[in-house]
């Protein structure tokens, strides 16, 4: 036992002997495997980037800036370990991250007991930030602006009254589908019907339903993620079924198309909080960059992620000066951050007091006919203010 | 109310029967291990996602050179068969006859142990799609000659070429394999081995052999309804064949596990079960209750039935073996 113990101290000495004065590192943690991988790498290289071009700035003021990318799986039990590696490491002084607000919300409670601070590009689940953690943060909207976002649209611009809406059962299915709901009864349309399915592949009782459900329903709108929904598609457009359909980020996916179909994706309405590259004219020269690094085309999570590295080197920036030129702690970065602002790719950013952007876009998308997930048409931008905390 | 759902029950009594023969080929695997082995070869249903998998390879890699949709569809069916046959008799040889020579009388060893081999099936299929294609989601590649639909019965019922493709493979692995078991020499050993193992080696039969070859049916049955699977339902990923896995072992119990008709009544009953409750339920509880807990009442009453007769439909009180 004793051994133990020493081994331990020894182990813990180490750790801090490591830590080195010159060094600053930030960490990302996003799928890099499974199938949200694509997804996540995006995450990965956008804060990547941003690191590249600004090691020389952070040279000049006498540190070494590198990037350390975990792998959280889209599962919050691996997000929770790597937590606990990335509190171990005093070098690392903020994370980007995460993909899954899942994996986000007890992640981050592992960074607030040492106050590290996490800046998000894609966690949407009102809770992340409902939580008042002083440490977490997003740049992106909300889901309980998301759906409304896309009641709104689909009640004054489609003039669609009845609408049949399902959810995956999920935190953020099911929220967005309630927030959706919630909103178009409010403006006087109605919810035909309100179902849940853990369904996978066969969503024959479903669709039995829409071709039943009276009044008829003018719109389909789907609280979930592509690959329930991709499916869903097909087998609806196969058995004849044309109504139109909307749904939330989790159909911002190419996989969409795929497992859709082309001629059954197409038409498609999605509210996303990650607007395309075609959305941000400022974006269009990082993504060169991005393309002729990375050999990939930069999409909405690279450019948010790209612009949430950007939010914690400026704040570091800010913590090193304050500090007369030292390194930081890691609760000066954390309250740096929330002073930051800033004009990144996706417009202002500046946190509230719960560390939601103050005012987060919100994007509503139509699927090209083409299958090609770049040509999906932007039809709205909308910018709105996150809801004060319940 | 009831206007809506009789408008609706002709399609619902359709899809219902598809989806009830598909768990009902499932179910057939079950059975037959079981009927021989009295073990529950929880990885019948990797086996059955296996043949999935197969399938939708199949599709991916010969439709551009084959053009006849129902040869392809031929050929996926005798890959996917042949490849989930040897699956399932590899599963037999390394993991449940070592375990049986050594004589385990553990009922709960070999269970437990099948329950590993299916975590390792779909990891082990997970990590082969994931190299091979970095895809988690296998889709069916649509094909031409398959997709025609019909309507019956001035539309009230909507039914697609692959459906009756689905029942009508399913009927001919049912009639096959009554006559396989029946009127076979193959078959009479069979029996001979579910009825007295001991006894069946010293009349000259290997028993080893007959065992190996009833995972082999039951495999390669399991694979052909996870081709037809893939085919009707489109996206297949290492995990799909859990909960169509479970059900049919539930039809193979319902039916009288053992019993080969029984697992084709059992799986009927279960598909009519699910999808009548997952179209009505909103409908019958006006709202209350969604499609989301149609495999909670479809379970219920699967109780409910076996609570008033528990040796299943057609299964008989089983009497000690003499």
């Amino acid at each position: 036992m004793r051994k133990i113990g020493l081994l331990a101290a020894g182990v813990a000495a180490l750790g801090m002997a490591l830590g080195q004065a010159n060094v600053i590192k930030i960490a990302t943690q996003s799928p890099l495997s499974g199938p949200q991988a694509a997804l996540g790498e995006q995450i990965k290289l956008g804060a990547e980037l941003a690191i590249e071009e600004a090691k020389a700035k952070f040279k000049a003021l006498g540190f070494d800036l590198v990037l350390v990318p975990y792998d959280d799986q889209a599962n919050p039990d691996v997000g929770v370990a790597n937590a606990n590696r990335i509190i171990n490491d005093p070098d690392i002084l903020g994370v980007v991250g995460h993909l899954n607000s899942g994996v986000a919300i007890p992640s981050s409670e592992v960074y607030a007991r040492v106050n590290l601070v996490m800046v998000s590009p894609a966690n949407t689940n009102p809770r992340v930030t409902d939580r008042k953690l002083p440490n977490v943060n997003r740049i992106c909207g909300r889901d309980d602006v998301q759906g409304p976002v896309g009641a709104e649209y689909a009640f004054n611009n489609l003039k669609v009254k009845n609408v049949f809406v399902i959810h995956d059962k999920t935190a953020y299915g099911q929220g967005l589908a309630e927030e959706f709901k919630k909103r178009l009864e409010a403006l006087g349309g109605k919810a035909v019907a309100f179902v849940g399915t853990e369904e996978t592949s066969n969503f024959v009782p479903i669709i039995n339903q829409i071709r039943a459900a009276r009044p008829v329903p003018e719109l389909i709108y789907f609280g979930g993620i592509y690959s329930q929904i991709g499916p869903f598609v097909k087998q609806l457009r196969e058995r004849g079924v044309k109504t139109r359909l909307m749904g939330g980020d989790g159909l911002d996916a190419s996989e969409f198309v795929r497992l859709a179909g082309k001629e059954n994706a197409a038409g498609t309405f999605y509210t996303t909080v990650a607007g395309p590259v075609s959305a941000f004219p400022k974006a269009k020269a990082v993504a060169q960059r991005f393309k002729q690094k990375y050999g990939k085309d930069m999409e909405g999570f690279g450019i948010y992620a790209y612009d949430s590295a950007n939010v914690i080197l400026a704040a570091l920036e800010a913590a090193i000066k304050a500090a007369g030129g030292k390194k930081p702690t890691r609760e000066q970065v954390a309250q740096a951050v929330r002073q930051v602002k800033m004009e990144g790719l996706t417009g202002t950013i500046e946190f509230d007091d719960k560390g939601d952007n103050k005012k987060a876009k919100y994007f509503v998308m139509q699927v090209a006919s083409t299958g090609n997930w770049a040509d999906n048409k932007l039809i709205r931008v909308i910018e709105m203010a996150a809801p004060g905390a319940k | 109310m009831l206007e809506q759902i009789l408008a609706l029950l002709p399609q619902v009594i359709f899809d219902g029967l598809i989806l009830g023969f598909v768990y009902a080929m499932v179910a057939l695997g079950y059975t037959m291990v079981y009927g021989v082995l009295e073990l529950i070869n929880f990885a019948h249903s990797e086996i059955f996602m296996i043949g999935a998998v197969v399938g939708v390879e199949v599709f991916r890699y010969l439709a551009p050179h084959v053009g006849n949709g129902f040869l392809l569809l031929l050929l996926a069916l005798i890959l996917g068969g042949v490849v989930a046959g040897i699956t399932a008799i590899l599963v037999e040889r390394f993991a449940y006859r070592p375990l049986r020579k050594r004589g385990t009388t553990n009922r709960l060893v070999p269970l437990i142990t099948a329950i590993g081999v299916s975590f390792i099936l779909q990891d082990l299929v997970r990590l082969i799609e994931g190299l091979w294609h970095n895809e988690f989601f296998l889709r069916m590649r649509t094909v031409e000659d398959l997709e025609g639909s019909v309507s019956l019965l001035g539309g009230a019922i909507f039914a697609q070429t692959k459906s009756f493709i689905l029942m009508g493979v399913s009927i001919l692995m049912l009639v096959g394999l009554t006559y396989l078991v029946n009127r076979t020499k193959l078959g009479v050993a069979i029996r001979a081995v579910a009825q007295d193992l001991p006894t069946a080696s010293l009349m000259g039969i290997d028993p080893d052999r007959i065992i190996s070859r009833t995972f082999l049916i039951g495999g390669s049955l399991g694979g052909v309804a996870g081709v037809l699977f893939a085919l009707q339902y489109t996206t297949i990923t290492p995990y799909v064949g859990f909960l169509p896995g479970i059900k049919a072992f539930t039809a193979a119990v319902l039916g009288g596990i053992g019993n080969i008709p029984g697992a084709m009544l059992g799986g009927l009953v279960l598909g009519q079960l699910e999808n009548f409750f997952g179209t009505y339920l909103p409908i019958l509880t006006n709202g209350n209750f969604g499609t989301e807990y149609k495999d909670v009442v479809a379970f219920l009453i699967l109780i409910f039935i076996l609570l008033v007769r528990p040796q299943g439909l057609l299964g008989q009180v089983v009497k000690e073996k003499v």
